[in-house]
C-alpha cells in the first residue's frame, strides 16, 4: 500500500508542482483583474523573480528564503514605475500597453550578457520542494482571503464594478490598482523563482506571450469572481493533460493537438456557458436542484 | 539605402494588410479579434493546399484563400462574439473567447499538417529581380506590394463611397443609432468581420509566399506587431493602420541594418508601450480615449 502510494507519488510529482505553480501564477492574473485591470505583463514579472533568483544562486550565497523575497519584491518594485504611467489607461489600451511591455522585457532577458541570451540559464541548482510551492500557494490565497473582508477588499470591489462611481465616493482608486499590480507581480515573481529552482533552467521562450495567455486561461476557466477560482482552473487545466495523455495513448493518437483543442474547447464553453466559472458550478448545481425539488415555487 | 526603404516597405505592406483586418473590426465592435492570427495561418495553409494538392496556379489559390479566410471570419464571429454581444464584460470576455477559438484552429492545423512548417513548391512565384537605381527588387515583392496597396484602395472606396460601407462606418460610431436608422447591425457585423478575415487571409498567403514557410506558429509574432500597428495608427483608424504597417516595417528594417537584428523587436514593442504612455490615440487616431 505505501509502496503504491510513493510510486503514484514519484510519477506525478512534477503534475502536483506544476498544479502549485500555475496556481500561484493564475492567481497573480486574478490579483490585477480584480480591480477590472486585465494585465498580461505577469509573464515579464515572472522572468524577472526568476532571473534575480538564479543569478543571486549562481553568485552569491544567500538562503533560498532570502532569494524568494527578493523574487517577491524586485518584480513589485518594477511594477509600480510600469503601472504609475499605464493604469491611467482603459480597458484594452491598458491590456496592450502590458503585452508591450512583456515582450520588451522578454527580448531585454533574450539579449543580455548575465542571461546568457536565448539559451537562458541552466544547471540551476533544485532548491525548490513540493511543499515550499504549496506554501507559497497558500500564503498567496491567504493574503488574498484577508483582503476580501477588509476595508480594502470593498474598495476594490467597488473599483471593479464601477471605478468613475468609486472615485466619486472618495475611492483613491489609482493606489489600489497601482498595489494590487505590484501584489499580483510579486505572486509571479516568486512563481519564476520557485519554478526556475525545480526545473532547473531559466529560458527566456517560458516567458513568451503565449505562457501569460495560459495563465489568463486559468484564472478565468476557474472563475474570476472569487479569489480561490484561479485556483480551481489552475488545477483543472494542469491534470486535463495527463489525463488526456493517457486517454490518447489508449487511442494511439497524438497527444499534442487534442490537448490543443481540449484546452481551447473548455475555455470557449466556459465563457459561453459558464460565465462565472469552474468555482461556480457547485452553486449552480444546487441551484438547479433546488429549482427542481420545488417547480413552481416562485 | 534604397534596398532598405524597398525591403522595409514590401515587408510594411504584409503588416498593414493585417493591421487593417484588425482594426476594422475594433473600430465596429470595440474588440481585439485574437483570432485574426489563426485565420491568417489557416488561409495561407490553404493557399498552399490548393498550389500542391490541386495544382492551381498561385493567383486563383491566392483568391481561393482569401475567400475562405472570409468565411472562417464570419464562423469566428458566430461562434466567439455573437453569443457574448450585451454582457458587460464583453470587451475582456471577447478577447478571451478568440484565444480559445485561435488555439481550437491552431489545433486544428497541427492535427492536419503537423507542427513543422512546410513550403510552397519552387517555381509558384516568379523569382525574377529587377534592378531600380541602386536597389533590386524581386517579381514577388512588387506583386506584393502591388495587391497589398490594391487591397488597401479598395478597401478606402468600399467604405467612403458604397453603402455597406456606409453602414459599416454607422455602425462603428453608434451601434444604437445604427439600429434605430434601420441598420441591420448583426449583419453589417458579420460583414465587418468577412472583409477584416479577408484582409488577415491575403496578408497570410502574402506572408507565406514572401518568407517562403508556412507553419501554424506563424501567426503569433504577427498578431503582436499587428497589435503595435493599429495602436501607432490609432485603434480603429484605416489610413492610422496602413501609414503604421509601413512605417513599422521601415523602422524594422532600418533597426536590423542599423542596430542589429536582436533589437528588431524591441523596438516595435517600445514604440508602443510610449505610443500608448504618450499619445494614447496614436498617429490618426480621432477621438480623445472614451470615459469609463
Amino acid at each position: 500500500m505505501l509502496e503504491a502510494l510513493q510510486e503514484l507519488w514519484l510519477t506525478h510529482q512534477s503534475t502536483v508542482a506544476f498544479i502549485g505553480l500555475n496556481g500561484l501564477l493564475a492567481l497573480s492574473v486574478y490579483t490585477t483583474l480584480s480591480c477590472g485591470q486585465l494585465s498580461l505583463a505577469q509573464a515579464a514579472f515572472m522572468a524577472i523573480g526568476a532571473y534575480a533568483s538564479a543569478i543571486l544562486t549562481f553568485h552569491a550565497r544567500v538562503p533560498f528564503a532570502l532569494e524568494l523575497v527578493v523574487a517577491a519584491v524586485l518584480p513589485a518594485l518594477v511594477a509600480v514605475p510600469l503601472g504609475l504611467p499605464v493604469l491611467r489607461l482603459k480597458g484594452v489600451f491598458l491590456t496592450i500597453a502590458t503585452i508591450g511591455f512583456g515582450e520588451v522585457v522578454r527580448i531585454f532577458f533574450v539579449n543580455l550578457d548575465f542571461t546568457n541570451g536565448a539559451l537562458g540559464l541552466t544547471a540551476v541548482p533544485q532548491r525548490t520542494s513540493v511543499w515550499m510551492i504549496y506554501a507559497a500557494l497558500a500564503g498567496a490565497l491567504y493574503v488574498l482571503w484577508r483582503i476580501r473582508g477588509s476595508r480594502a477588499g470593498y474598495a476594490i470591489e467597488a473599483i471593479r464594478e464601477d471605478d468613475p462611481a468609486a472615485r466619486t465616493m472618495g475611492i483613491h482608486t489609482a493606489h489600489y490598482k497601482l498595489a494590487m499590480l505590484a501584489l499580483g507581480a510579486s505572486f509571479a515573481g516568486v512563481a519564476g523563482a520557485l519554478e526556475a529552482h525545480y526545473t532547473f533552467m531559466v529560458a527566456p521562450s517560458t516567458y513568451s506571450f503565449s505562457r501569460v495567455v495560459d495563465m489568463l486561461v486559468y484564472a478565468v476557466v476557474g472563475g474570476t469572481g472569487v479569489f480561490y477560482g484561479p485556483v480551481v482552473g489552475a488545477t483543472f487545466l494542469t491534470a486535463l493533460p495527463e489525463v488526456i495523455r493517457e486517454v490518447s495513448q489508449l487511442f494511439r493518437i497524438q497527444p499534442g493537438p487534442v490537448r490543443l483543442f481540449v484546452n481551447g474547447a473548455v475555455l470557449l464553453l466556459v465563457i459561453l456557458y459558464l460565465p462565472e466559472g469552474l468555482a461556480s458550478l457547485p452553486g449552480r448545481v444546487r441551484a438547479w436542484r433546488r429549482a427542481r425539488r420545488e417547480p413552481r415555487a416562485a | 539605402m534604397g534596398q532598405q526603404v524597398v525591403n522595409g516597405l514590401f515587408l510594411g505592406s504584409i503588416y498593414a494588410l493585417f493591421a487593417l483586418g484588425y482594426t476594422l473590426v475594433f473600430g465596429v465592435l470595440d474588440i481585439l479579434n485574437l483570432a485574426h492570427q489563426a485565420v491568417f495561418m489557416m488561409c495561407a495553409y490553404a493557399a498552399l493546399v490548393l498550389v500542391v494538392n490541386l495544382h492551381l496556379p498561385m493567383p486563383i489559390a491566392f483568391l481561393v484563400a482569401v475567400l475562405a479566410g472570409g468565411v472562417i471570419g464570419m464562423v469566428v464571429e458566430r461562434v466567439a462574439f455573437k453569443p457574448l454581444r450585451g454582457r458587460s464584460d464583453s470587451n475582456t470576455v471577447g478577447l478571451i473567447s478568440s484565444i480559445a477559438l485561435a488555439t481550437i484552429l491552431e489545433a486544428g492545423v497541427v492535427a492536419v499538417f503537423g507542427p513543422d512548417m512546410e513550403r510552397f513548391p519552387i517555381g509558384t512565384v516568379p523569382n525574377r529581380t529587377l534592378a531600380i537605381g541602386g536597389a533590386v527588387i524581386s517579381e514577388l515583392q512588387i506583386v506584393i506590394i502591388g495587391v497589398a496597396a490594391a487591397m488597401l484602395l479598395g478597401l478606402t472606396w468600399l467604405l467612403r463611397r458604397t453603402r455597406l460601407g456606409r453602414r459599416i462606418r454607422a455602425v462603428a460610431e453608434s451601434p444604437k443609432a445604427a439600429r434605430v436608422l434601420g441598420v441591420d447591425v448583426d449583419r453589417i457585423i458579420a460583414a465587418s468581420f468577412f472583409l477584416s478575415s479577408a484582409l488577415g487571409a491575403a496578408a497570410g498567403v502574402l506572408f507565406g509566399l514572401a518568407f517562403n514557410n508556412v507553419a501554424p506558429d506563424m501567426g503569433r509574432s504577427v498578431e503582436l506587431k499587428g497589435l503595435a500597428v493599429i495602436v501607432l495608427g490609432g485603434m480603429g483608424s484605416m489610413p492610422g493602420a496602413a501609414l503604421a504597417g509601413l512605417a513599422l516595417g521601415l523602422l524594422e528594417v532600418f533597426t536590423v541594418a542599423w542596430i542589429g537584428s536582436s533589437y528588431r523587436d524591441a523596438i516595435a514593442f517600445g514604440i508602443l508601450f510610449l505610443v500608448l504612455v504618450l499619445r494614447p490615440r496614436g498617429l490618426l487616431g480621432s477621438a480623445a480615449l472614451r470615459e469609463a
